[in-house]
């Protein structure tokens, strides 16, 4: 999970760098940059939860 | 050997440059200072002899090859094209600093600020990993970061890459815009602080076994305090020499920048004390430096850009979000982080950035900065944050980062260093005896 967590915050770059590289309109390419953070958000929050585990809960 | 291309700066701001240059390493001792007293009276030597060694490996390694990956406008840089742009992603100028004149030029003074700024971004983690990161481990992380995270943001945003062109070659804003390091210098290091304190996990006796965090207050609020103080002398330098360097701004404009930086670090200070009468009755002083910091740290992006009323507003806000953020880290995250770095520098520093958006106004009336500084931080979340993460949690693959379960009960200065900072004195309780 927690690979997963850094696996969606690069996802959400890589979505920012294409929305600019590819889209020339500036409401899509705008919203294509607000959708990779937000998939960086989702990512953020994945790799907090699974830090949030207590080193004694990992055993 | 042929010098590489070069302009140069008018006098004036040349002399001013150098003067406020001459300031930035207060920065790194206003941050040493507060890092060490935030943490454990055993651990208070270790903490400063960790951070010289970390101000020295910094610019030691950013000598080597740190500047040949930032660069600085003008100098030779890889560039790749997709979609029909040009993306510069990385500088090319030799190691060791070789044909680069340094007699003065712009790119010369950025050198030299640039070796005092690592170490300042380097020194952030220190006080996430406080009273367990062994020294070792410290000087191989700090390589990394002033060899290779530092540098490659560093060029994308100071050296004439693409973030800084995405005016020119995307039509967005004027790119993305950062005089003092908002982002290059404290979110940086405040992301790596965050992947330390995540991979070292907290210090024993900080959380109970149903998650429950208590208390271990800092052992000397009066080097906090002071080092507060010491930095806003730091910051002036930092913010007011980058936006010279960087920005081109004209030499006048360095008292706005001055005016911003205090009202910013004032109120955003003030901010966190009021929040913390009303909450706990009284003003805590931690919490209050944490702000102050906070403050300097928003100032850095837009210093050259907000009126100074605008700044007070950055500041109070900047002062409420690391004040609010420090309790949501510790709690709700279980982040241990002893010296509130994650929050003061990375939620400062991600505040600032998004202020100058959503604030600054330009000439010819080009509404979307913001999406420019959007992406900035979208870069840092997601690109530097798994970069220094993945670096760090490679290390401690090889060598466990942290120290050993009887290292952390014996102190860090006797366990590490053979010594305690204050010898003489037995300042702290021990919470592993029953209460």
């Amino acid at each position: 999970m927690k690979l997963a967590g850094f696996l969606l915050l690069f996802a959400g770059w890589c979505l920012v760098l294409t929305a600019l590289a590819i889209l020339p309109s500036a409401v899509a390419r705008t919203g294509f940059v607000l959708a990779g953070l937000g998939v960086e958000i989702l990512g953020l929050v994945l790799a907090a939860r699974t830090h949030r585990i207590l080193p004694e809960e990992r055993g | 050997m042929t010098p590489l291309p070069t302009s140069s700066l008018q006098p004036a701001a040349f002399a001013l440059c150098v003067v406020f240059i001459l300031l930035a390493p207060f920065a790194g001792i206003g941050l040493a200072l507060i890092n060490t007293g935030l943490g454990r009276s055993r651990s208070a030597g270790h903490s400063m002899m960790a951070s010289l060694s970390v101000m020295a490996i910094a610019a030691l390694v950013y000598f080597v090859c740190g500047f040949a990956w930032q660069g600085f406008p003008g100098l030779p840089s890889h560039v790749i094209t997709a979609g029909g742009k040009s993306w510069d992603w990385i500088a090319a100028p030799p190691f060791f600093l070789r044909k680069l004149d340094l007699d003065g030029s712009p790119a010369s003074l950025a050198v030299w600020l640039q070796m005092l700024s690592v170490g300042v971004a380097a020194l952030i983690p220190l006080g996430a990993g406080a009273d367990r990161w062994r020294l070792s481990a410290i000087c191989a992380s700090t390589a990394l970061f002033a060899g290779w995270t530092y540098p490659l943001f560093a060029h994308w945003v100071w050296g004439g890459g693409w973030l800084a062109q995405l005016g020119a070659n995307f039509g967005i804003g004027h790119g993305f815009l950062d005089a003092g390091g908002s982002s290059t210098i404290q979110v940086v290091g405040g992301l790596t602080a965050l992947s330390i304190a995540w991979i070292l996990g907290p210090r024993r006796g900080k959380y109970s076994s149903n998650g429950m965090p208590s208390a271990i207050p800092g052992h000397n609020v009066i080097y906090v305090l002071f080092g507060c103080l010491l930095a806003l002398l730091g910051w002036l330098g930092l913010n007011c020499a980058g936006a010279l360097l960087f920005n081109s701004v004209q030499p006048g404009r360095i008292v706005l920048i001055a005016i911003n930086t205090i009202l910013a670090a004032a109120s955003s200070g003030l901010t966190a004390a009021v929040i913390t009468r009303l909450r706990f009755t009284k003003p805590d002083a931690s919490l209050t430096a944490n702000g102050w910091i906070g403050g300097l740290v928003a100032s850095s992006a837009a210093c050259a850009l907000l009126k100074p009323s605008e700044m007070v507003i950055v500041g109070i806000i900047a002062g409420a979000l690391v004040t609010f953020s420090v309790e949501w880290f510790e709690f709700r995250l279980r982040v241990d982080d002893p010296s509130g770095a994650v929050s003061v520098h990375a939620v400062g520093g991600i505040w600032g950035v998004l202020a100058l958006g959503l604030f600054a106004q330009f000439p010819d009336q080009k509404a979307d900065q913001w999406l420019a500084q959007v992406i900035g931080i979208a870069t840092l979340l997601g690109f530097v944050l798994p970069l220094t993460y993945g670096l760090n949690w490679t290390l401690d693959r090889f060598r466990p980062q942290r120290v050993a379960r009887d290292g952390e009960r014996q102190g860090m200065d006797l366990h590490e260093l053979g010594a305690e900072a204050y010898p003489e004195f037995i300042t702290h309780t021990d919470e592993y005896s029953p209460h």
